[in-house]
């Protein structure tokens, strides 16, 4: 059974918002106005947004080197989030992380990471104090198929399994690690299968699909909220943009991105808003006009704010 | 009278040096006490830290039922069960991952890795999360855990090349981290409670060969500060800025030279990182000579950072070159005949604090 429409609308608004964020990135990358790598998350906005969707306000999430739309589903504020890309005070870290690193605790972001697979074990130790304090909240953590090579996700995996922690490990396949297709990094097709090793369940999900990402998201959860244990879910998506935007993309061909761009998430779920009388188009204009006004402004606000003092770059070292 | 020898039952080889146990008393008379070893001092301040707090648990390999590699959680269990003294897989980097995790919701974690050997396989978790969070999330985030390692070797243990490092300057090089190092079961039960207590990632090193040396210890409930040197001897003649077991060799290298007329300081460095280097140039100051023992490789050791404060501090002072004592530049080699070549003993002390006194 499908959401609420009212979710349902939220879930296109933050898809866009995404896809908005994401482009505007890229836009300021170009021009130079923002120094670092610009890792962007343009063609999995369904994965985060189904995923998070699916969670409590005080739930948890990790994240990775491309985290922007995990932030931005989980409910963090485009503004603070651009600022942080900007690495202005006003940012959701003051500048002090930047892209690859922001964190939003507040809305349960506990934080990207510029090193694959090393959110794993946090969001484990997460799950593991909310089942010593007896709270009922979830911590699901994404990473890619690349991460799922590593010995954390092998470690974490077998650990929140053996404790039924209360975890949701998604790994959202873009199938590139950098330039690494998933079939010369993984044996086999169906990553979800790795599940069977820890014994907790695994499933398989179109990426490009939120209600079906939702849907997997929610049963999951529940799982985890009951005691259950944690449960490995696979979105199946792909990245539009290259590992950073601007690199050349040597390893793949103009023709598969095409394709790909085909199934693109967004305009397939409006037209299911519209098909089945969820949102008119001229709803679905007003979305994407507030979100792109609110990306605007947020860009602006991002610029205008200050830069951190240099003489406040040995703050928050130490608590 | 604190500071007893006691030899580990358990320890092999012939060489273990035997130290006096009146070398270091740090307690001050009338105090209600009792005779601890390193061992029981470190598990005495975790359970009274788990009896204050619940936020704090115990994780690691084989530290339930079993007690840890050197039994210091032995007890624990039967007393606070399988929650609070959680048995791991054999899975380092997510041990401290999932500590980091649960002190990021607030737990106060206080995990154990069996050897410091083996925390290479954690290093990520260790230097870039725990250490790093802080900063990358400009201040949103703490990360209170303690991490205790095993470390050290010397003197006819044998435990060779994969268990016998001193490895504290791997954990000083990255800000964010608090690294201790203690020598007396006073400082180890004080300094574990502020580890505790404190809201940052601390690095707890725990010398092998000093878990079975005894000392007095406070009945009444104590904590030290962290990031403070401690002056176990107070001297005029020359200083000996030593940690870990070294501590013992610098105390009982003074006692020795005391009868020759030559008074030495010790400065104890209980706290690697971030080091407090106003006493250490107090003390090179006062008495203008200067000697680092430290048990880690010679090269980019602790000594050199040691000897650069030094040399901001009190180089106008100086009457001699610093002369340092540390482990050579080599693996731990197993016979313990080849061990003893390796590492720093009381003669090579001895012998540093007499050339600079020439």
């Amino acid at each position: 059974m499908n959401p609420s429409k009212e979710i349902q609308l939220e879930m296109l608004r933050r898809m866009v918002r995404i896809r908005e964020f994401e482009m505007a990135t890229m836009d300021v990358f170009k021009r130079g106005q923002i120094k670092g790598a610009a890792t962007l998350y343009i063609g999995q906005e369904a994965s985060a947004v189904g995923i998070c969707l699916a969670l409590q306000d005080d739930d948890l999430i990790t994240g990775t080197h491309r985290s922007h739309g995990h932030l931005l589903a989980k409910g963090a504020a485009s503004d603070r989030v651009m600022a942080e890309v900007f690495g202005r005070e006003t940012g959701y870290c003051k500048g002090r992380g930047g892209s690859m690193h922001v964190a939003a605790l507040e809305v349960g972001c506990l934080g990207a990471t510029g090193v694959v697979a090393a959110g794993l074990p946090i969001a484990v130790g997460a799950a593991l104090g909310f089942k010593m304090r007896g709270e009922k909240h979830v911590a699901a953590s994404f990473f890619g198929e690349g991460a799922s090579n590593t010995g954390n996700f092998h470690e974490s995996l077998n650990m929140a399994a053996i404790w039924k922690l209360p975890v949701i490990f998604v790994l959202e396949n873009n199938r590139y690690a950098v330039s690494t297709r998933v079939e010369q990094s993984c044996p086999i097709e169906d990553l979800s299968v790795r599940a069977v090793s820890y014994g907790i369940p695994g499933c398989r999900v179109d990426g490009f699909d939120v209600l079906a990402v939702y849907q997997a998201a929610a049963e999951a959860v529940e799982r985890a909220r009951s005691g259950e244990g944690p449960t490995l879910i696979v979105t199946e998506s792909y990245r539009f943009d290259g590992h950073y935007s601007g690199e050349p993309e040597v390893y793949r061909s103009r023709e598969e991105v095409n394709e790909y761009r085909k199934k693109d998430a967004i305009p397939r779920f409006c037209n299911h808003l519209v098909e089945n009388g969820i949102a008119s188009p001229q709803e679905l204009e007003e979305v994407q006009a507030d979100i792109a006004q609110e990306i605007e402004a947020a860009v602006t606000f991002a610029k205008q704010s200050p830069q951190p003092e240099s003489s406040s770059a040995m703050d928050y070292i130490y608590a | 009278m604190t500071a007893a020898p006691a030899r580990d039952a358990t320890s092999l080889g012939a060489a273990a040096p035997i130290m006096p146990s009146d070398l270091i008393v740090q307690v001050p008379p009338g105090t209600p006490t009792q005779e601890l070893s390193m061992q029981e001092a470190i598990r005495e301040a975790l359970r009274e830290e788990m009896l204050r707090d619940p936020s704090v648990f115990l994780m690691g390999e084989d530290i339930a039922k079993h007690g840890g590699a050197f039994g210091v959680t032995r007890t624990l269990f039967d007393q606070f069960g399988p929650e609070r003294v959680r048995n791991t897989p054999i899975s380092e980097n997510t041990i401290v991952g999932a500590a980091t995790g649960a002190a990021l919701v607030g737990m106060r974690p206080v995990a154990e890795i069996m050897f410091v050997d083996f925390s290479g396989l954690a290093m990520d978790q260790i230097a870039n999360q725990a250490a790093k969070l802080r900063l990358m999330t400009g201040g949103q985030a703490k990360v209170p855990w303690v991490l205790r390692m095993p470390q050290g070797g010397g003197a006819g243990k044998s435990t060779a090349a994969q268990h016998s490092q001193s490895l504290e300057v791997w954990y000083a090089h990255i800000p964010g981290l608090k690294v201790v190092l203690p020598a007396t079961p006073y400082d180890a039960k004080g300094l574990m409670k502020a580890a505790i207590r404190d809201d940052n990632p601390v690095i707890f090193l725990e010398h092998k060969l000093l878990y079975s040396y005894k000392g007095l210890v406070p009945q009444a409930d104590y904590v030290l500060p962290l990031s403070q040197c401690d002056v176990k001897r107070v001297g005029t003649d020359v200083s000996v800025i030593a940690s870990g077991y070294m501590v013992w060799h610098a105390m009982l290298a003074a006692r020795q030279l005391e009868a020759e007329g030559i008074s030495v300081e010790v400065v104890d460095v209980r706290t690697v990182s971030p080091l407090d280097e106003e006493t250490i140039g107090r003390s090179a100051r006062k008495t203008g000579r200067v000697v680092l023992v430290a048990e880690a490789c010679r090269s980019y050791g602790p000594s050199g950072e040691w000897g650069m404060v030094v040399m901001e501090q009190a180089f106008d002072y100086l009457q001699a070159p610093i002369v340092r004592v540390t482990g050579r530049n080599s693996p731990i080699p197993f016979a313990d005949t080849l061990e003893n070549g390796v590492w720093p003993s009381t003669p090579d002390v001895v012998q540093a604090i007499r050339s600079v006194m020439a």
